[in-house]
């Protein structure tokens, strides 16, 4: 049910772009990776770039964002300046968080953005208190949850979709279900796999949505984010999607086929849009290849920035371990 | 206890309300605190610290929680990062492992992983200690455990003037602080100065003073120290008796100051010695202040083992007055 995505020319540019930038943004990440400029651990969000995309399209300025630790996708679609987010990833002091937090723990107050969280479903119980405290503090906010299907397992999650709708929260619940928590296959790890039937057990309604299609995804948080305002209660959103790339770099990907990922791939959310887009004449050839051309001009304006970035001095190792004040 | 009679300058309460006129006074002067956890508020406090609280203040700023730890100081940390200044109470320290994940992961990490984008003006009340005769899941002294933890300021009120004025001083830092009720102590009275106002959060104190010994503590072992050193003071020997109040950030300098006094040394702990709040002072005199030592340093801590119900058990694990006796008069004069 597409209700209020209005798809005209210049929105259908717009989101086929907003991909576009995530995977080519992270594309750019893996070089770096290999080139030793970034470290630790990269984890990819090369195939659910549609999640992300349709539903930052339905959230205003005003509303917050809780995000995971795969996340760059999740900043970039929330408009987090790539520049910053380039220098973050290289460890550098012109990033979002001065290089401290790295490519898991993207924070950028001005955006809303209350982090990625690299312990599964710890950023969930954040969601609570943020859309808490909006409510006491009279603001009409609506609070995005990321979070994987891994979270599920986890005890964070039950404990949050209970008080949310205990408290009837305005919190968008989105569970990007890529199918895998690392190596641990959904149905090897959940009795019940239908996640809106958990959510139901909490009373918190939602629905399940195709996570490769960004309009689909978009509609879908429209329409959700309709609800929670007029229902002024929590609402639950499964996003179907797939990870192509491995988990992290470290990851040798054996717990599941090279022909269960070409299956996916063909079902990728940029291709399938753009074909789409191309099929029925939406986009022209010399449309694409400027947004395509737009997208890297700002990837390696990205770049140069972390590149040209200097290195937080050590001497301020301990700064903001505790805070002079609270910033406003 | 131990404590003086009233003066005219002074009331007499008990550190329970005390704790609840701190927990009134913040609800009355800040319209963003407001109060989470467990049975705080139709129950009136599991140990009746909240009690009344909920109908004065109802049920937006008296929460009531379900029995979700990790869920609710989450809430408590969220809800700091967008401007409230949540007071979240954890039953007991024992449970507050159901929530270190928050507490640990979160509240004292985004401030600095963030590059100082936010700070997490967040206040977690907590019961601690042995003695109820409650067994081992209910007894434990982990406060040692967060004070290890940089970003995290770690409250010990063992006076009722603490239990009255530290919550000021902890919602007025702009980091997440830990407040340590003992359990035993509830039921303590003591004298209020009525011109008082605040007490201090980053000082050791001197409890008692004494040329002879030290004796350092905190919590709920600062009145079996204090009687301790009575019983020593009538064999004729006289300790100083150090509060440390605040286990994280440790004021070292107080406690080098004393010992250079006394050269001598007790530390009085009811956490477990192996990797304890007392190792680490131990450590800070050995490092600091070990060449005004004149005697070996010695501890009074819990045995290492959990906390037995059995009366006779429990008193046996947990630091007692005859114990710090037998161990600062043997220190003092060698058999």
């Amino acid at each position: 049910m597409i209700k209020r995505v209005h798809l005209d020319h210049a929105h259908m540019q717009h989101l086929l772009k907003a991909m576009i930038r995530i995977r080519r943004f992270e594309a750019k990440c893996v070089e770096l990776y290999q080139a030793q400029k970034i470290l630790g651990f990269l984890h990819l969000y090369d195939g659910e770039e549609a999640v992300s995309v349709g539903v930052m399209e339905a959230l205003t300025q005003d509303d917050a964002v809780i995000a995971t630790y795969r996340e760059h996708g999740q900043a970039l679609a929330r408009g987090v300046d790539p520049k910053c987010l380039m220098a973050e990833m290289m460890g550098k002091l012109n990033g979002c968080c001065r290089g401290r937090g790295g490519s898991m723990h993207f924070f950028d107050r001005a955006r809303r953005f209350y982090g990625g969280n690299a312990i599964v479903g710890g950023g969930m119980p954040l969601a609570l208190g943020v859309a808490l405290a909006d409510k006491m503090q009279g603001r009409s906010a609506i609070t995005a949850c990321f979070f994987g299907e891994g979270a599920v397992d986890e005890g964070e999650f039950h404990e949050t979709l209970n008080l949310a709708s205990l408290w009837r929260l305005p919190i968008l619940f989105v569970c990007e279900n890529n199918l895998y928590s690392m190596g641990m296959a959904v149905e090897r790890a959940e009795a019940d796999i239908d996640f809106v039937h958990k959510a139901s057990g909490y009373r918190v309604a939602g629905e399940k949505v195709d996570g490769m299609d960004v309009v689909a995804v978009e509609s879908a948080a429209r329409n959700a984010i309709d609800r929670i305002r007029s229902e002024n209660e929590p609402y639950f959103l499964e996003c179907r999607t797939y990870r192509f790339r491995a988990h992290s770099m470290f990851d040798a990907q054996l717990y599941r086929s090279k022909d269960e990922v070409e299956v996916w791939r063909k079902k990728g959310p940029i291709v399938r849009f753009q074909t789409w887009l191309e099929a029925n004449r939406l986009i022209k050839p010399e449309e694409l290849a400027t947004i395509e051309e737009e997208v890297d001009k700002e990837i390696a304006a990205a770049v140069a920035f972390a590149e040209a970035g200097p290195l937080e001095p050590v001497s301020e190792l301990e700064r903001f371990v505790t805070m002079e004040e609270v910033p406003s | 206890m131990n404590a003086p009679q009233a003066t005219a300058a002074a009331t007499r309460l008990t550190y329970r309300e005390a704790c609840k006129q701190a927990l009134r006074d913040a609800l009355l002067s800040d319209p963003r605190v407001f109060l989470m956890g467990e049975d705080i508020g139709r129950y009136g406090g599991c140990y009746a610290v909240t009690k009344g609280l909920l109908e004065e203040f109802g049920e937006e700023r008296i929460r009531d929680t379900p029995l979700s730890e990790s869920a609710f100081v989450g809430a408590g940390v969220g809800s700091a990062m967008v401007g409230m200044r949540p007071i979240v109470e954890i039953m007991t320290v024992n449970f507050s492992l159901l929530a270190l994940d928050q507490i640990v992961n979160n509240a004292v990490t985004i401030p600095h992983m963030s590059g100082g984008q936010f700070a997490i003006p967040l206040v977690i009340r907590m019961t601690t200690g042995g003695g109820r005769r409650v067994a081992a899941q209910h007894s434990r002294s982990l406060e040692g455990w967060y004070a290890h933890i940089p970003g995290l300021r770690v409250l010990t009120p063992a006076t009722v003037e603490d239990a009255r004025f530290m919550l000021k001083g902890a919602l007025a830092d702009p980091n997440p602080v830990i407040i340590f009720e003992h359990v035993m102590l509830y039921n303590m009275e003591g004298d209020l100065p009525s011109d008082m106002k605040e007490v201090d959060i980053a000082h050791a104190k001197v409890r008692r003073a004494g040329r002879d010994v030290s004796l350092i503590t905190y919590g709920g072992s600062l009145f079996k120290t204090l009687q301790a050193a009575d019983a020593l003071a009538s064999e004729g020997i006289e300790a100083e008796v150090i509060d440390l109040r605040v286990l994280r950030p440790l004021d070292t300098k107080s406690i080098l100051d004393s010992v250079a006094k006394t050269r001598r040394c007790v530390i009085i702990d009811e956490g477990w010695r192996s990797g304890s709040i007392s190792a680490e002072v131990g450590m800070r005199i050995a490092e600091e202040g070990f060449f005004e030592l004149d005697a070996p340093l010695r501890r009074v801590c819990s045995r290492e083992a959990p906390i037995p119900y059995a009366a006779h058990l429990e008193d046996a694990c947990l630091p007692q007055a005859a114990t710090i006796v037998a161990v600062a008069r043997e220190l003092v004069r060698p058999s």
